[in-house]
């Protein structure tokens, strides 16, 4: 099975913990009409990484680089969700019943669907286990 | 008081004389040592050429980095068996500064001390803590000497333990410390926050790092001391070079024992009374290890006002380093040490700003390291991984503790010329 379609580029950009930032990376976007389908901000001590899903990842990390924003591709996969309680539970336990772990996770709900997006250590086994549950993921050209 | 009346107050005619006899002693000793053998060849200065205060000028000026490349004994002028101590100093690269006593040697010097101790009103009626590091450091052992020399009860309690400290000034009535201007405040706040009364006390000696009169209220104040400010480093000896006497205007430079000069740090061009410069000193009694017109780095100047004690011309209090070395919290940091460790983690750039601020009375040091472009692989976990390692590393080399900010690639200032990469904020309080 070719996993690689499922596997998101999501763009992970080194930022320091300071006002102006975020609006910095979100211009840029607007300036190559990139969409951001998702994102999150993980905080450490004095700076942080953002974590952006976008429609052309080519097009914002060469645009990100070139404004000398320290920008890296990361694979992380999303999943459809029930958007109801129990939604989460039945996506967490399957992956913690196979010893797969999540190093961090970050989920949006819309007019009609969940979407949880995850950065697991074992990609692969992850997508298919999911898979083999019948959980649905979101292809990679179905968004990029 | 005096220790040694006769000497504290030599007429200047007197002193002169003396101070000629002992360049010309110390002039031969120092042929001894490769170093200034190979200068006087050099230079054509033959040992017998100088004789006079006034000749001192002939001969060139001997850096800390001369010290270094004489690791660990180029610069003895005796051999080992006769050297009876061995100090050191931190240095740049990881090597530090040796510097060795002769029997004769601890003698001066706790003689200097002793001195010094005496003239802040010590007597053997007293019981002094000092609580300085008692190791490789000249500050411990160089004042434990000195004080047993005068008669003084001497507790070598060190550093650290600060629950311990407070206990012995109160238990053992302690009248008089010896510790870094910042640890002295926080004694006084952790006393105060045990309920502890420090009342024995009566003096305090602060050194190793510069402080100010508003630090010297505040102590005097917090810990009920009259507070005296003391100077040395070790390839002086050590401490006890020069001392506050009870006017607190300037410190009293034992003129005996170290020829003073005042010179202007970027032409080397000899300053007058009055006129701040950086201090250069040829030791002129010791024996190990005689230097000849050594930079300190210290900024200060000769004071042109008699002092009432009737000791000799005082210099002013120290002001800052003609150099980029930093104290803090009494440990000597140079740039350059920040940097080696900075270059040998691939993780992050040689860019890099030091801030020192005084946060709660003590020294904090704050460094900012741009994360490196090819080291990034998008984890925040990696990050926190390389600023621990950052730390660890400073922590290794520089045995401080320090804060480590990550910031992004290019965004530390780029400089042309002499990096200005230090932030001082002390100067503030």
């Amino acid at each position: 099975m070719n996993c690689e379609q499922y596997m998101i580029r999501q763009i992970s950009l080194f930022s320091e913990n300071k006002p102006g930032r975020l609006a910095a990376l979100a211009k840029a976007c607007q300036e190559e009409n990139v969409n951001i389908l998702a994102f999150s901000i993980a905080e450490a001590d004095g700076f942080g990484v953002i974590r952006v899903l976008v429609d052309k990842p080519d097009v914002a990390f060469s645009r990100l680089t070139a404004l000398g924003f320290n920008v890296a591709f990361t694979h992380v996969i999303a999943v459809l969700m029930r958007d109801e309680p129990g939604g989460l539970f039945e996506i967490a336990s399957k992956l913690s019943d196979a010893g797969i772990n999540i190093d961090y996770s970050y989920a949006f709900s819309g007019k009609n669907k969940a979407i949880l997006i995850l950065r697991v250590d074992k990609v692969e086994e992850a997508i298919k286990l999911l898979l083999s549950h019948s959980f649905t993921l979101i292809a990679t050209d179905s968004i990029q | 008081m005096f220790w040694d009346e006769a000497i504290e107050t030599i007429k200047p005619a007197e002193l002169r004389i003396l101070q000629e006899k002992r360049l010309r002693e110390t002039i031969t000793r120092c042929m001894k040592v490769g170093f200034y053998q190979e200068m006087f060849r050099r230079e054509g200065i033959n040992p017998s050429d100088i004789r006079t205060l006034d000749d001192l000028k002939k001969i060139p000026f001997t850096r800390k980095s001369d010290l270094r490349e004489g690791y660990p004994f180029g610069f003895m002028a005796v051999p080992l068996q006769e050297v009876v101590r061995i100090h050191t100093t931190s240095g740049t690269t990881g090597k530090p500064t040796v510097v060795g006593y002769t029997k004769g040697d601890i003698e001066n010097w706790s003689g200097l001390i002793a001195r010094n101790l005496t003239m802040i009103g010590l007597t053997n009626q007293d019981v002094f803590q000092n609580m300085v590091n008692m190791g490789m450091f000249t500050g411990g052992l160089g004042f434990h000497y000195g004080s047993e020399k005068a008669g003084i009860t001497t507790l070598p309690a060190g550093t650290g333990n600060t629950k311990r400290q407070i206990e012995m000034i109160h238990d053992f009535g302690v009248t008089a410390i010896h510790c870094t201007p910042s640890y002295g405040l926080h004694l006084a706040e952790a006393a105060t926050e045990m309920k502890m009364d420090l009342s024995s006390l009566r003096i305090g000696i602060f050194g190793a790092e510069p402080w100010s009169e508003k630090t010297r209220n505040e102590l005097q104040k917090k810990l009920g001391v009259e507070a005296f400010d003391s100077y040395g480093m070790s390839e002086l000896y050590g401490p006890g070079v020069a001392f506050e006497c009870p006017e607190h205007k300037g410190l009293h430079i034992w003129h005996d024992s170290y020829l003073v000069e005042i010179i202007d740090p970027v032409s080397g061009k000899t300053l007058g009374p009055g006129e701040r410069g950086e201090l250069v000193v040829t030791p002129l009694v010791k024996e190990a290890m005689p230097l000849l017109r050594y930079r300190t780095g210290d900024i200060t100047m000769i004071m042109e006002d008699a002092c009432p004690c009737g000791r000799g011309p005082k210099l002013a209090r120290f002001t800052g380093r003609s150099d980029d070395m930093l104290v803090i919290r009494g440990i000597n940091v140079f740039p350059s040490q920040i940097e080696h460790v900075l270059l040998a983690i691939p993780e992050v750039g040689n860019h890099y700003m030091v801030y020192v601020d005084r946060i709660n009375h003590m020294d904090e040091m704050t460094i900012e390291v741009e994360v490196s472009r090819d080291n990034f692989h998008g984890e925040l976990a990696d990050l926190k991984k390389v600023q621990n390692k950052v730390i660890k590393s400073l922590r290794d080399v520089l045995e401080l503790r320090t804060t480590v900010h990550l910031v992004e690639p290019g965004t530390l200032p780029r400089f042309e010329g002499k990096a200005k990469r230090v932030v001082d904020r002390r100067g503030a309080d």
